[in-house]
């Protein structure tokens, strides 16, 4: 089974965001493999187990994603490919061009992505490629069962269970709850030093800039207004719940 | 040049969604005028749904009704959507950010080659230009995004855009006929609504959620009881999802949903940075922990420092009386 998976190198979800001169401050911030990208690293690995084949991790990102991708082939990803470009935008209309460009010319039965990325959290380029690659796609999926050239797929929506089969190939983007993403182990460290690394730009993708011209772009940025601690209350806790009970009604005029 | 907006609009448990007007008052907000505002709803059994939306809509309500849309699937969805929106031609399409609008939008997205502004909060008129806020990490900052160039889609986040007044008036209701699509590759074959009767957790205006300090799976009960008495739902922290008490469906945070509720209940949570993420944009925020240096007091609009097992059943039991 030939499994590809995207996936993108964020900050990591404990990190706060300070904004210099008009950007997000990247200044010792700590990345992680965005979490919803991990769980889909996981599956892949072990729908290879459970079915043999290989694995490859692809990223469009800046240099630093490469750490992002060596993690996967410490997990036990088998190959990886880094899409490193200054000119392409981030942009998800972009950004799906540039992967599709790359999938279209592989032969993918499986492809794996997360549900939304915590940093952006648009959660668009993993549908818009099933789109564009002309995949079937299930979002959002909790559980991924493969037999017989056909998935069985459990998909979460705002709660409800959906029983979902689709033939491969065929594009699934996961959700929390799919699985429990191991951590690389030492050995598995060692042995993602020797495993194949690409890294292609938008020439060798054949790619130019029209091809990937964005539809939408970032004119500010701000922060959301500090909230400041408000009251705690005093007294014994009967008087003290009858007390907010009160508040809420005359003071923040809510109930 | 006059534009024409469609909204698609969404059922759910056979009630009109709200975040579909919210949705409609946001095309509102983009038209300009001599625009057009109409809207696309697809289901089942719609009749009562379909002018219940007219009654919002100042163009047209297309309607698709047929029993083989009852349930989403993207699939199906987009293959009967793309003949009546390309009939309709629409510059900007405007969807809730809900498990349908997240999958929908970026398949018409790829398909028109179109740009998509996701999760959108607010929108703002710059001189001619519209400029769209949305939240990136979770919340933790916001960005504000314009499409350089059309067809535009755009999906908006529940309880944040208020909703469309009533036009006074009933938009002509169009039945589309809609034909199986051949050669589907997925199927859809059950659904179990886990969340039937219950308010839903993103368009809740009052949010009671639990942490660790809950302890096991049977602690949310009382959290179930005060959230029934305000006509709320509940969510959970990652820490109270990680340790199996809840489905991971709850989770709010950064990783999970984020909510804006008018009132949001954080009972037994310490108030980690992932977690605040996913809900410190809640009008009010209420704090109840047995640990008075808990960083969640620090946001919170009022605390209570107390065993929540003592101070959520008192709560209950008060507004209960407050609310009848």
């Amino acid at each position: 089974m030939n499994i590809f998976v995207i996936l993108k190198q964020t900050f990591d979800t404990e990190e706060k965001i300070v904004v210099h001169g008009g950007e997000i401050s990247e200044d010792g911030v700590k990345f992680i493999i965005n979490p919803y990208d991990e769980y889909a690293i996981e599956e892949a690995i072990r729908l290879k187990e459970l079915h043999g084949g290989q694995v490859t991790v692809v990223s469009v990102g800046p240099p630093r994603a490469a750490e992002a991708l060596r993690t996967a082939l410490a997990m036990g990803a088998d190959e990886a490919v880094l899409i490193a470009d200054g000119r392409i935008p981030a942009d998800e209309y972009s950004l799906s061009v540039v992967l599709a460009a790359y999938l279209s010319k592989v032969s993918a039965d499986v492809v794996l992505g997360g549900n939304f990325s915590v940093d952006q959290g648009s959660g668009q380029v993993a549908v818009r490629l099933a789109r564009l690659l002309a995949l079937p796609h299930v979002s959002s999926i909790t559980k991924l069962d493969i037999a017989d050239g056909k998935a069985q797929v459990l998909r979460d929506a705002e709660g409800d269970a959906e029983t979902i089969e689709a033939a491969l190939p065929a594009l699934f983007t996961a959700q929390q709850g799919l699985n429990e993403p191991r951590y690389p182990s030492l050995p598995g460290i060692m042995k993602a030093k020797k495993k194949p690394f690409q890294q292609l730009g938008l020439n060798e993708l054949g790619l130019s800039e029209a091809d990937i011209a964005p539809r939408t772009e970032r004119v500010s940025l701000s922060l959301p207004p500090q909230r400041k601690a408000g009251r705690i209350l005093h007294g014994e806790l009967k008087d003290q719940a009858a007390e907010l009970v009160s508040l809420l009604r005359t003071e923040a005029k809510v109930i | 040049m006059s534009k024409h907006y469609v909204v698609i609009a969404e059922v759910r448990g056979g009630q009109l969604r709200q975040v579909s007007l919210e949705a409609i008052e946001a095309a509102q907000l983009a038209a300009n005028e001599g625009d057009t505002v109409s809207s696309l709803l697809l289901g089942h059994n719609l009749s009562e749904q379909a002018s219940q939306l007219s009654r919002y809509v100042p163009g047209q309500v297309h309607v698709l009704d047929h029993p083989d849309l009852e349930h989403y699937l993207a699939e199906r969805y987009c293959s009967a959507i793309l003949p009546v929106l390309e009939s309709l031609e629409p510059y900007t399409i405007v969807l809730g950010h809900t498990a349908m609008g997240r999958d929908l939008a970026p398949m018409l997205a790829a398909h028109f080659r179109a740009g998509q502004i996701s999760d959108v909060t607010a929108i703002h008129r710059n001189c001619s230009e519209l400029l769209f806020t949305r939240p990136i990490y979770a919340g933790k900052a916001f960005e504000q995004k314009r499409f350089i160039e059309g067809p535009q889609i755009i999906t908006v986040r529940p309880n944040n855009i208020s909703l469309a007044a009533e036009t006074g008036a009933s938009a002509e209701l169009i039945q589309h006929a809609y034909s199986a699509p051949a050669d589907l590759k997925t199927i859809i074959n059950d659904v179990i609504t886990k969340t039937s009767g219950r308010v839903d957790l993103a368009e809740a205006q009052i949010v009671v959620s639990g942490g660790r300090g809950v302890k096991s799976a049977e602690g949310f009960k009382p959290l179930e009881q005060l959230a029934e008495v305000l006509g709320g739902a509940v969510g959970a922290s990652r820490g109270a999802c990680d340790a199996g008490y809840c489905d991971y469906a709850l989770q709010i945070g950064q990783t999970g949903k984020v909510v804006t509720p008018q009132v949001y209940i954080a009972c037994g949570i310490s108030g980690a940075i992932q977690h605040l993420a996913g809900m410190s944009q809640s009008r009010i925020i209420i704090a109840i922990n047995k640990d008075p240096e808990a960083p969640i007091f620090k946001i919170a609009d009022y605390g209570i420092v107390g065993d929540l097992f003592e101070v959520v059943p008192l709560l209950t039991e008060q507004f209960r009386k407050a609310l009848t």
